[in-house]
């Protein structure tokens, strides 16, 4: 089956994009991402420890840039100018590397978007001409005015980053594909394998997890779920669901045929 | 004696020195690293031809896991 996931012009097999941060360790890292079967894996830019130990392992050793697509992210920045300069670094940091995951977060306490701060960051970025896939809210009107600014995609969340409370708004969710012909994908939310084939069955191009998998229990084992059920859900939308009946049933054996019921001992 | 904010921190140098010499005395040399100094980006190819004064901030980054 030819299903072709292109973000910026570059097709991609997976339509699972995971997050390297809170695991246990490189290795755990490592092992997650690849039993997720993700191509693309978001990752923070963060200040150096001075002084640190100069062996001290990094994450592009474990995660080699030649093997995945990167992701920089700017969590943790509360306005459009440090999310610009974030990905400044992000960019020299990866020799010139474009596609970019921006965010703009309004408080620490839901670290929903800012809209507006991150609108403003969008248009910078695009002019610097960096691949913008954006974090939104799940508004259909600023995410077609995401669309409009030059973004690559759109990514609304389902519920609060980090929380696993699943698809919360699923209407909004189909509102959003419906305003914009870039692709949508579900960032923030999801907590299990169900959220996210619910997310792909509602029409999302694909997932972007990051706590759902690392905060599991057994977070390769996780991974491996989540492929299926980005690859269910996938599936599922392109095959097209039955209608749902409300209010009658429909028996899926035949009617004919049935042997004769037997005569009732009372009668 | 200049001093120089790098990720926040004053450091404090008996004279003015360029990026690549302030990167290798953090013992950063040859890690993969992005520095900027006073909000503008200092490429990889311009560390030691750029000058750090007294008073300059720096940020010196590197790729760590996050969603």
């Amino acid at each position: 089956m030819n299903d072709e996931f292109i973000i910026a012009g570059k097709s991609y097999r997976s339509r699972l994009l995971i997050g390297t941060g809170k695991y246990k360790d490189f290795a755990q890292t490592r092992a997650a991402v690849e039993a997720s079967g993700a191509e693309i894996v978001t990752v923070a830019i963060r200040r150096t420890n001075i002084g640190q130990n100069a062996n001290e392992p990094s994450l592009l050793d474990a995660l080699p840039p030649s093997k995945f697509t990167y992701l920089p992210n700017t969590a943790g920045c509360y306005s459009a100018e440090d999310a610009v300069r974030t990905l400044r670094l992000a960019r020299e940091l990866l020799d010139g590397h474009d596609l970019v995951k921006l965010e703009v977060l309004g408080d620490p306490h839901t670290l929903y978007p800012n809209m507006p701060e991150t609108l403003k960051a969008a248009g910078v970025l695009v002019k610097e001409g960096f691949k913008v896939m954006v974090y939104c809210s799940d508004d259909p009107i600023q995410a077609k005015m995401l669309e409009d600014a030059g973004c690559v995609a759109i990514m609304p969340l389902a519920s609060l980053i980090g929380s696993g409370m699943g698809i919360l708004n699923p209407w909004n969710v189909q509102l959003v594909i419906g305003a914009v012909t870039l692709p949508v994908i579900v960032d923030a939310g999801v907590g299990t394998a169900s959220d996210a084939a619910i997310a792909m069955e509602l029409g999302c191009d694909g997932v972007l997890m990051n706590t759902a998998v690392a905060a599991a229990k057994d977070p390769v084992l996780m991974a491996r779920a989540m492929k299926k059920a980005v690859e269910a859900g996938r599936e599922a939308w392109l095959a097209g669901r039955m209608p749902k009946r409300h209010y009658s049933a429909a028996p899926s054996s035949p009617t004919e045929g049935r042997i004769a019921p037997s005569r009732s001992k009372a009668a | 004696m200049i001093q120089v904010i790098v990720n926040g921190a004053p450091q404090r140098f008996e004279q003015s020195l360029d990026v690549a010499a302030l990167v290798a005395r953090m013992q950063l040399a040859g890690k993969r690293i992005a520095v900027e100094k006073n909000g503008e980006i200092v490429p990889r190819s311009a560390l030691g031809a750029t000058m750090v004064a007294d008073g300059d901030r720096l940020e010196i980054v590197v790729a760590v896991g996050g969603g």
